[in-house]
């Protein structure tokens, strides 16, 4: 079924390298302005996908339908209304004004629309003192931004970016996010984003894919997969442990009970009793209390009792290292006020409580 | 009289028969030139930029063209334009007509050999980038061709190198005749058999400054196409 807001849509893709399967996706939608981020981690044909989404790559197998169009005729428009950034951009060697401009003129732009296009984008973007510099002599950060002012200039229905961000250091990265969360989304119709940072991924997009293997494991918005992960990959890429391991004991009150080192643990998710199981947790969701203190009027179903191992500040918190139920490396995060009151340091006793809405359980192995 | 002191008073004071040999050593070489460009350039570029099955031998055998004696070259285009060859119909044989022939014939292969080198040398990720932008296939190609421009100058110069100064295959196709098919390389040979030694420096100095002009002609173009203004 294609829902109208689906400007592009790719079914059945399969991309085959000498017999080897490198993306196996059934379905996967860019609605009109949006941002899809396919997340995923190196090699797990999160490029290939852009590709072939971008019609820059014929699959194996599957199509793609752009605005209800396919084949040769969707490629064309698609090839007319879009534009790609990539990780290491290439760009003609010549000024960054020609390359800015390049595209505009391949669409038949007049000398003097494609100067007046060139200077607004590098204007609004803050590269317009760059306008007459040669490619060869600008900065990463720079380049990236030309590359997507290059992109932007054009005003596509749909922009494609390949991990914009991943050769850059750590404040040309901040401003391109900001750039992309500023000006891609008000310029381009819908920005699809190839990323390996969850960060870039959750705190840009408005919806999710996350790719492991060839394969989509999960398409949400971030609160959909944060809240409900389909997997182990996928919490611990929402930022969740995955340190507790136990068995499952019996099903109670729509929750499992899971013993971990001889403490019952009640979590969400689903596994057979008896089957072995792998606990994701937040370490911001796990509420720590000095060690004397009873749990008996609270609402929390998980209550145990841990040694601190490590302290360690993470500006203005602290990540706490704990040893848990079975002797289980756990993480938990508080504020340093909380740290302080709490006298939190290595080798004393605390308990912890966490919500059994707060653990997913995910069949181990 | 030194041959050197002759030569420059038959350059300058321009000497009808010297300088009507330039000349037509120029108009040849530069006719055959255009046609090797023709297709040269395009079969080196084509074999440079795409990926098939016995790319590699093909490779080869355009560099091969590199190493061919342009004698040889001369004796198989005499065959191809003397009365009972397959082209003898045409009657070129002994015309600048035949020695553009033949001239286009060693060019051609410097000119695709080098050009194929360049093309090669294109990173793939440049089409992708063109096509990205919205370029059609053909487009894309003049981008990824825009960017070792200078190196399809460089073979175009080799091309005409390889020509300016040959003498084998002129002579061969040319006849050497006075007036007609006579340019620099095989006015100097004959002017040196003579003892018209000055004749013969006087070709020789002049034959070295077209070469030298030439490529600095060729290279200030490649440089020029570098700087041209962004929105042209």
């Amino acid at each position: 079924m294609t829902d109208e807001r689906e400007i592009l849509v790719a079914k059945g893709i399969r991309v085959r390298y000498d017999d080897r399967l490198v993306l196996d996706v059934e379905r996967l939608a860019l609605r009109t302005g949006e941002m899809l981020a396919v997340l995923g981690p190196n090699a797990a044909g999160k490029s290939t996908l852009m590709r072939v989404l971008a019609m820059l790559e014929k699959p194996t197998a599957g199509h793609s339908r752009f605005k209800g169009r396919a084949g040769r005729a969707a490629a064309r428009a698609l090839r007319k209304s879009s534009a790609a950034v990539f990780q290491k951009p290439h760009f003609w060697s010549d000024t960054v004004a020609y390359n800015v401009g390049l595209g505009l003129r391949m669409r038949g732009s007049s000398a003097r629309e494609v100067s007046e296009h060139v200077e607004r984008i590098c204007g609004l973007m803050g590269i317009g003192d760059l306008l007459d510099r040669d490619v060869a002599t600008l900065s990463g950060g720079q380049a990236q931004r030309v590359a997507l002012a290059r992109a932007l200039v054009l005003k596509p229905d749909i922009l494609f970016l390949d991990e914009p961000t991943a050769n850059l250091d750590s404040v040309s990265r901040g401003e391109i996010r900001e750039d992309i969360e500023r000006i891609a989304r008000q310029r381009a119709g819908s920005v699809l984003l190839i990323t390996h940072d969850r960060a870039e991924a959750f705190s840009l997009a408005d919806r999710v894919a996350v790719l492991v293997g060839g394969r989509l494991v999960q398409v949400g918005t971030p609160t959909e997969l944060y809240e409900n992960p389909a997997d182990s990959y996928i919490a611990r890429v929402t930022g969740a442990e995955l340190t507790l391991k136990g068995h499952v004991l019996r099903l109670e009150d729509s929750t499992l009970v899971v013993d971990v080192g001889g403490i019952e643990l009640r979590t969400v998710g689903s596994a057979g009793e008896g089957s072995q199981v792998k606990i994701a947790y937040r370490p911001e969701d796990l509420v720590l209390a000095a060690a004397e203190e009873s749990s008996v009027h609270l609402s929390t179903r998980n209550f145990f009792f841990a040694t601190v191992t490590e302290v360690r500040a993470l500006g203005g918190l602290y990540r706490i290292r704990l040893k848990g139920p079975g002797g289980a490396d756990m993480a938990a995060v508080v504020t340093r006020s909380a740290a302080d009151e709490l006298r939190l340091q290595a080798e004393g006793r605390v308990s912890v409580r966490v919500k059994a809405t707060a653990l997913h359980a995910f069949p181990a192995g | 009289m030194n041959p050197f002191a002759e030569a420059l008073d038959l350059i300058t004071a321009g000497d009808l028969y010297v300088w009507e040999v330039i000349l037509r050593s120029i108009r040849i070489s530069g006719s055959a030139l255009a046609f090797a460009m023709l297709f040269g350039l395009p079969i080196g570029a084509a074999i440079g930029l795409s990926r098939f099955r016995l790319r590699r031998p093909v490779i080869a055998l355009v560099n091969t063209g590199l190493a061919l004696p342009p004698v040889v070259v001369g004796l198989a285009v005499f065959l191809l334009v003397s009365r009972s060859g397959p082209l003898g119909g045409l009657e070129i044989l002994y015309s600048p007509a035949a020695m553009i022939l033949a001239q286009a014939v060693i060019a051609g292969p410097y000119i695709a050999a080098v050009s194929l080198a360049a093309a090669d040398s294109v990173p793939p990720d440049v089409r992708l980038q063109a096509r990205a932008l919205g370029a059609g296939p053909f487009r894309a190609t003049l981008l990824q061709l825009r960017e070792v421009r200078t190196s399809l100058v460089a073979a175009v110069a080799a091309g005409f190198g390889a020509i300016i100064s040959e003498v084998g295959a002129v002579m061969i196709v040319g006849g050497n005749i006075l007036g007609e098919t006579r340019v620099m390389t095989t006015a100097i040979v004959l002017e040196t058999r003579r003892g018209n030694f000055g004749v013969a420096v006087a070709l020789g100095i002049v034959l070295l400054l077209v070469a030298l002009y030439v490529n600095l002609l060729l290279l200030l173009l490649g440089r020029w196409s570098m700087r041209r203004p962004p929105t042209s």
